[in-house]
């Protein structure tokens, strides 16, 4: 038959019909067989990695074991992951183009408090949910921000009162990071160190990329301290363990470090620098309990490496397990519907029992204190169950003032 | 007193020290041939890579370093060939050759190696001057990084192969109309600075551990300390490295590092305000 204009566009019309006829259908049809998209930004690379790189592998096999056991509402889970390359910049860029053009259902991740409070906003503009799991200064009051990290009433309280009534280090030299983590820990070490009857003779800061602490060595020496605590965060600043024990030395003068052991510092540094350390953690891979043992052998199966993982990694796998368990609880992925059910989620994860407090999205768990061992790895000393976050619960209430947004900071 | 004295001077030496081990191997390459190696940074990390692999293989320290610096070295000579060689006299275009050899290096270094820092611990210990500890291994990196300022010297100085590179550089068509090769002088000039960089990788990695991005905590101090030492490399970079880590070692000692950078680069601020050429722009003669 011969084609002219009219039946040109009657074929033409139909055809075009049958085929987005598919498109239609799944589109009309259902979201639900459309996977629950996860953004994931970490610093895979660059000198904040040392915490990120068990955190990615952990976070996969938390949603790997997830979609195994049939997902989530019936829907399959798929991580979008970002390498924010320890660069702010990146982190804000691609939390925006997570919720813009990639349509996330959640954003899990950044382990700086620098990085946090750049996606923050970002995740406010867009009525998100942020699932933060890292260990920080505290005080963070956002009903779209969940912390599943220990924060200064659970770590460093119970740091100080072992190391100034325990073992009797009153006077104490104090080194941080020269950024909101460092600065407003330091002002918690120090309230704390003052309301316990200790000393704190001194607080200096240094720049991330600092890697020469000869001057501050010398300084120490000088100010003849008894302690010297560390809230020292990222590559550059491991060094200063290496300085350390070579020119002053654990058995000399005693060190204890906030964020000792999360940058897996155990591992890079060599035993004896390792050994002597103090710190304070809700989970290390030797943990006397099944279920970290459990967590450690299934982590070294799904990743095929067997070196230590450490609480960063862990965190990983909690913030998934926990934001799953407040999706199931809330029976929708809207971020709005899950933070409704965010207060009184549990998960019993390998560190323990995990519960988020609904009056300030932040999570009880464990404590224990422990130190650096001769073999890399850590020894515990004290263990504490179910450690509220008193800090940030004194100064926050969702409850009560659920749009409140802003970071509380400690008045010295 | 003695002790504050005694501190301050430990400080200043080592400052001085780590500032003449990053610049050296930029001056060589910089100041004989008028090359600006961006990638100078990641010679430095490939150096301490090299000697956190070869002490993890089991070998002592020094021998790590000598088999950083002639890894590095011979390195140095691959890249001369297949990328500098062509672009002599093209400033601009050596610029932008070797920071592209360095985001390359770093991407690849990240790729084959792994993302995650590695570092080597050292058994030296400490001495006491008083009631005050000093790293033993910051002294060693001091006399390391001063020994390579006086075997580059006398390299230049008092042998022929010195006399050589320093003829190429005066002039180098009288040099060729002599008999030797510039294109095998700029060669070995080039692997020898590249040398040097990987030398003073291997000697901060103990201090500074090694991880794929950390030429970038070196190179700009590195490039402000042989710009400002001006034309002549030897001279220059150890004025301008005694100039800038005594300020820097003094004002870390009495305030805080920050204190000590800031205070490094406002100098060189003012250094190059006065001296438009360096130190020794003006000089005619000298190494």
């Amino acid at each position: 038959m011969s084609f002219d204009r009219r039946r040109f566009v009657r074929t033409a019309s139909g055809a075009l019909a049958f085929v987005s006829s598919y498109g239609l259908l799944a589109r009309a049809g259902i979201a639900q067989t459309q996977p629950i998209k996860i953004a994931n930004i970490l610093d895979r690379t660059g000198g904040l990695n040392p915490y990120c790189l068990k955190q990615i592998k952990a976070t996969a096999m938390a949603v790997d074991e997830l979609n195994a056991a049939g997902g989530l509402l019936g829907r399959k889970l798929e991580i979008i992951f970002y390498d924010s390359q320890s660069n702010n910049q990146l982190n804000s860029q691609y939390a925006t183009q997570a919720f813009a053009r990639d349509k996330v259902d959640v954003l899990i991740g950044g382990v700086t408090s620098s990085s946090r409070e750049v996606m923050r906003p970002i995740v406010n503009r867009f009525r998100g949910l942020y699932v933060y799991n890292a260990l920080y200064e505290g005080g963070v009051c956002d009903r779209r921000h969940v912390s599943t990290g220990m924060v200064p009433a659970q770590q460093i309280e119970p740091l100080v009162d072992y190391v100034v009534n325990e073992k009797g280090a009153k006077k104490a030299y104090i080194l941080a990071a020269d950024y909101n983590y460092g600065q407003i820990t330091s002002k918690w070490i120090q309230k704390y160190l003052r309301e316990m009857g200790g000393q704190d003779l001194a607080v200096e800061f240094f720049p991330l990329d600092v890697t020469n602490f000869a001057p501050v060595l010398s300084r120490i020496q000088a100010a003849k301290p008894e302690v010297v605590w560390s809230a020292l965060v990222g590559d550059a600043h491991m060094s200063f363990y290496r300085q350390y024990e070579s020119t002053i030395g654990k058995k000399n003068l005693m060190l204890v470090g906030t964020v000792y052991g999360a940058g897996r510092e155990n591992v890079a540094l060599s035993p004896a620098e390792n050994e002597g350390v103090i710190m304070a953690t809700s989970f290390i891979d030797t943990l006397p309990t099944a279920a970290a043992k459990d967590f450690v052998e299934r982590f070294k199966k799904f990743s095929g490496e067997d070196d230590y993982i450490g609480e960063y990694g862990e965190y990983g796998y909690r913030g998934v397990m926990l934001w799953a368990e407040a999706v199931k609880k809330a029976g929708s992925v809207k971020p709005d519907d899950v933070i409704k059910a965010l207060g009184g989620t549990q998960f019993n994860g390998p560190g323990g029992l995990y519960t988020i407090d609904g009056q300030t999205n932040h999570t009880v768990m464990d404590i224990h204190l422990a130190v650096g061992n001769a073999n890399g790895g850590f020894d515990l000393l004290k263990s504490f169950k179910q450690r509220q976050p008193v800090d940030t619960q004194q100064v926050c209430d969702l409850i009560k003032n659920p749009n409140d947004n802003r970071q509380y900071e400690p008045k010295l | 007193m003695v002790q504050q004295f005694a501190t301050g001077a430990y400080l200043v030496l080592f400052s001085v020290s780590t500032l003449v081990l990053i610049s050296l191997g930029l001056a060589v390459i910089f100041g004989l041939m008028r090359v600006i190696n961006l990638a100078h940074g990641e010679f430095i990390m490939l150096g301490a890579y090299c000697c956190v692999f070869s002490v993890k293989a089991g070998m002592p320290l020094w021998a790590a370093f000598a088999v950083s610096a002639l890894a590095i070295g011979v390195f140095g000579v691959f890249v001369e060939r297949v990328i500098i060689r062509h672009l002599y006299g093209r400033l601009v275009d050596t610029l932008l050759a070797t920071w592209g050899l360095s985001l390359f290096i770093v991407g690849a270094v990240t790729t084959f190696l792994g993302p995650q820092g590695q570092g080597i611990a050292t058994d030296f210990g400490n001495i006491s001057v008083g009631s005050l500890n000093l790293s033993v291994y910051n002294l060693i990196l001091s006399a390391i990084a001063l020994g390579m300022l006086a075997v580059t010297w006398v390299l230049a100085r008092h042998t022929r192969f010195g006399l050589l590179i320093r003829g190429t550089m005066q002039n180098a068509e009288i040099a060729s109309a002599m008999g030797v090769s510039p294109d095998r002088v700029y060669m070995v000039t080039f692997g020898f600075g590249s040398a040097l960089a990987g030398l003073a990788g291997a000697v901060l990695v103990p201090l500074t551990g090694v991880s794929p991005t950390l030429g970038l905590a070196f190179v700009a101090k590195a490039f402000i300390t042989v710009i400002t030492g001006g034309q002549l490399p030897l001279i220059g970079t150890a004025t301008a490295s005694a100039l800038f880590g005594t300020i820097d070692g003094i004002l870390a000692y009495v305030y805080s590092s920050v204190v000590g950078e800031v205070g490094l680069l406002i100098v060189a601020v003012i250094v190059l305000r006065l001296l438009p050429s360096g130190i020794t722009g003006r000089m005619r003669s000298g190494l």
